[in-house]
C-alpha cells in the first residue's frame, strides 16, 4: 500500500522532492503540500485504493505523512457502490 | 424591531421589507439583486473613505476593478475549488445569422436562448483582490508591494437575506511579499478594521472563518481552515439578532497566490499574500439595522466619521 500512496503523492501533492525515497514520518506540510493540494490527494487515494475516507478523517493530520495515511487508509474497508 | 428568539428568517425578510420600503435598495427582478438609492450610497462611500484613512497613507497603491476580470486569471485563484457554486463566468453570442435567427425563435418561444451562446474570456470577479494577483507576476521590489483596491464582486447565492447580495462591493487593503509582513498586515488590520467598526457603534465580534466549501473536497478545506487560522472574520448582527454576519474578513493566503501568480519576493520566494476585505453593502446594512433607516437621525459621531 505505501507503493500506492507513494505513487498518489507523486501525482498530486506537487511536492520539489522524490516521493520514491522520502521518509515515511516526513511532515508533508512542511515539504510543502498545501491546503488544494492535500484535497487532490485525498481525492487521488479514494480512486486509487478504492475507499473513502469518513468525515472524521478529513483532517489535516490524516495527511501529514505517508505513515499517517497508511494508518487511516488501514482502517477502512472499501468504498459503497 | 426584532426580539431574540425570533425565528431568523422572518427577521431577514422584515429586514429587506423595511429596506424596500424606506427606498434605500429597490428590488431588480430576483433574489439577491438591489438597486443601491443615493443615500445607500452615501453611506457606502462614507464607510470607503473611513477605511481609506484608517491606512493613514500606507494603504499602498490604489486601484478600482471592473466587475469581470480575464477568465486565465480566475481560473488560477483556484476559487473552483472551494466554491463552484458560487462562480460564475460571461458566455457571448458569437453566431452567425443563421444563429441570431435561432436566437430569436428561442426567445420568441420562451425557450432557453442561452443555449446559442458560448463562453467567453472574461469571468465574474469572486472577490475584490483576484484581478490584482496577475498583474504581480515576476519579482517584487524588496519588501513586498502593498495595494488598495476595490471591485464588485459576484457570488452566486439568490437569497431573500439583504445581507446576501449576489453583486457587491468588497474594499481591500492587500499585502503581497513576505510571510512575516503578510501575517502582521492581516492582524494589524483585522486589529484596527474591528476597532473602525465598533467606532461607528456597531456590536463587533472577531471570529475564526467558517466558509462554506463545496461539497466533499470542501470539507477537507473547511478542516484545514479550522486547523490552520489564517482567516478571521469582523461580525456584527445585520439581518438578524440571533445570527452574526460576517461585514469584513482578514486572510493570508500564505503562497496560494504566490504559487498560482508566479509571484516571487525579491530572494526568489513565491511571494506570501494577505488582506483585509471590508464589504461594503454589509458595513451599509449593518449601520442601518443599528442606527435606522433615515440617516438624519443618526448620532452625531457616526456622521462624521462617515464624512466622504
Amino acid at each position: 500500500m505505501e507503493e500506492t500512496i507513494r505513487k498518489v503523492l507523486a501525482e498530486y501533492a506537487r511536492l520539489g522532492v522524490d516521493l520514491t525515497s522520502v521518509d515515511r514520518e516526513a511532515d508533508l506540510y512542511t515539504l510543502g503540500l498545501t491546503s488544494h493540494a492535500s484535497v487532490n490527494v485525498m481525492l487521488g487515494l479514494e480512486d486509487a485504493l478504492g475507499v473513502e475516507f469518513p468525515d472524521d478523517l478529513l483532517r489535516k493530520d490524516t495527511f501529514r505523512s505517508i505513515a499517517n495515511i497508511e494508518a487511516a487508509v488501514g482502517g477502512l474497508g472499501p468504498a459503497e457502490g | 424591531m426584532s426580539a431574540a428568539g425570533t425565528d431568523p428568517d422572518a427577521e431577514r425578510a422584515a429586514f429587506r421589507a423595511e429596506l424596500l420600503a424606506s427606498g434605500l435598495l429597490v428590488q431588480a427582478g430576483v433574489d439577491g439583486l438591489y438597486h443601491r438609492s443615493g443615500a445607500f450610497e452615501r453611506i457606502v462611500r462614507g464607510v470607503e473613505a473611513l477605511a481609506s484613512r484608517a491606512a493613514a497613507g500606507h494603504g499602498g497603491t490604489q486601484l478600482f476593478f471592473p466587475p469581470i476580470m480575464a477568465r486565465d486569471a480566475f481560473e488560477r485563484t483556484d476559487y473552483l475549488r472551494s466554491f463552484p457554486d458560487l462562480a460564475g463566468a460571461v458566455e457571448v453570442f458569437r453566431g452567425g445569422d443563421a444563429e441570431h435567427a435561432a436566437l430569436l425563435l428561442a426567445l420568441d418561444h420562451d425557450a432557453d436562448w442561452t443555449e446559442l451562446l458560448t463562453a467567453s474570456e472574461v469571468a465574474l470577479s469572486s472577490a475584490a483582490c483576484h484581478p490584482l494577483y496577475s498583474t504581480l507576476t515576476g519579482t517584487l521590489p524588496e519588501g513586498g508591494v502593498r495595494y488598495e483596491v476595490q471591485g464588485y464582486c459576484f457570488r452566486h447565492e439568490p437569497s431573500i437575506d439583504p445581507v446576501r447580495m449576489q453583486s457587491f462591493r468588497q474594499h481591500e487593503f492587500v499585502y503581497v511579499g513576505e510571510p512575516d509582513a503578510a501575517r502582521a498586515h492581516r492582524d494589524e488590520w483585522l486589529a484596527r478594521g474591528a476597532e473602525l467598526l465598533a467606532s461607528l457603534g456597531l456590536d463587533v465580534a472577531i471570529e475564526e472563518a467558517n466558509d462554506p466549501f463545496f461539497g466533499r473536497a470542501g470539507r477537507m478545506l473547511a478542516a484545514n481552515q479550522r486547523a490552520t487560522a489564517l482567516k478571521f472574520e469582523i461580525t456584527a448582527p445585520v439581518s438578524s439578532a440571533s445570527s452574526r454576519t460576517a461585514i469584513a474578513s482578514a486572510n493570508c493566503h500564505e503562497s496560494h497566490f504566490g504559487e498560482s501568480f508566479d509571484i516571487r519576493t525579491a530572494d526568489g520566494l513565491a511571494a506570501h499574500s494577505a488582506c483585509i476585505g471590508f464589504g461594503l453593502e454589509r458595513i451599509a446594512l449593518a449601520l442601518v439595522k443599528r442606527h435606522g433607516t433615515d440617516q438624519a437621525r443618526w448620532p452625531k459621531p457616526v456622521h462624521e466619521a462617515l464624512r466622504a
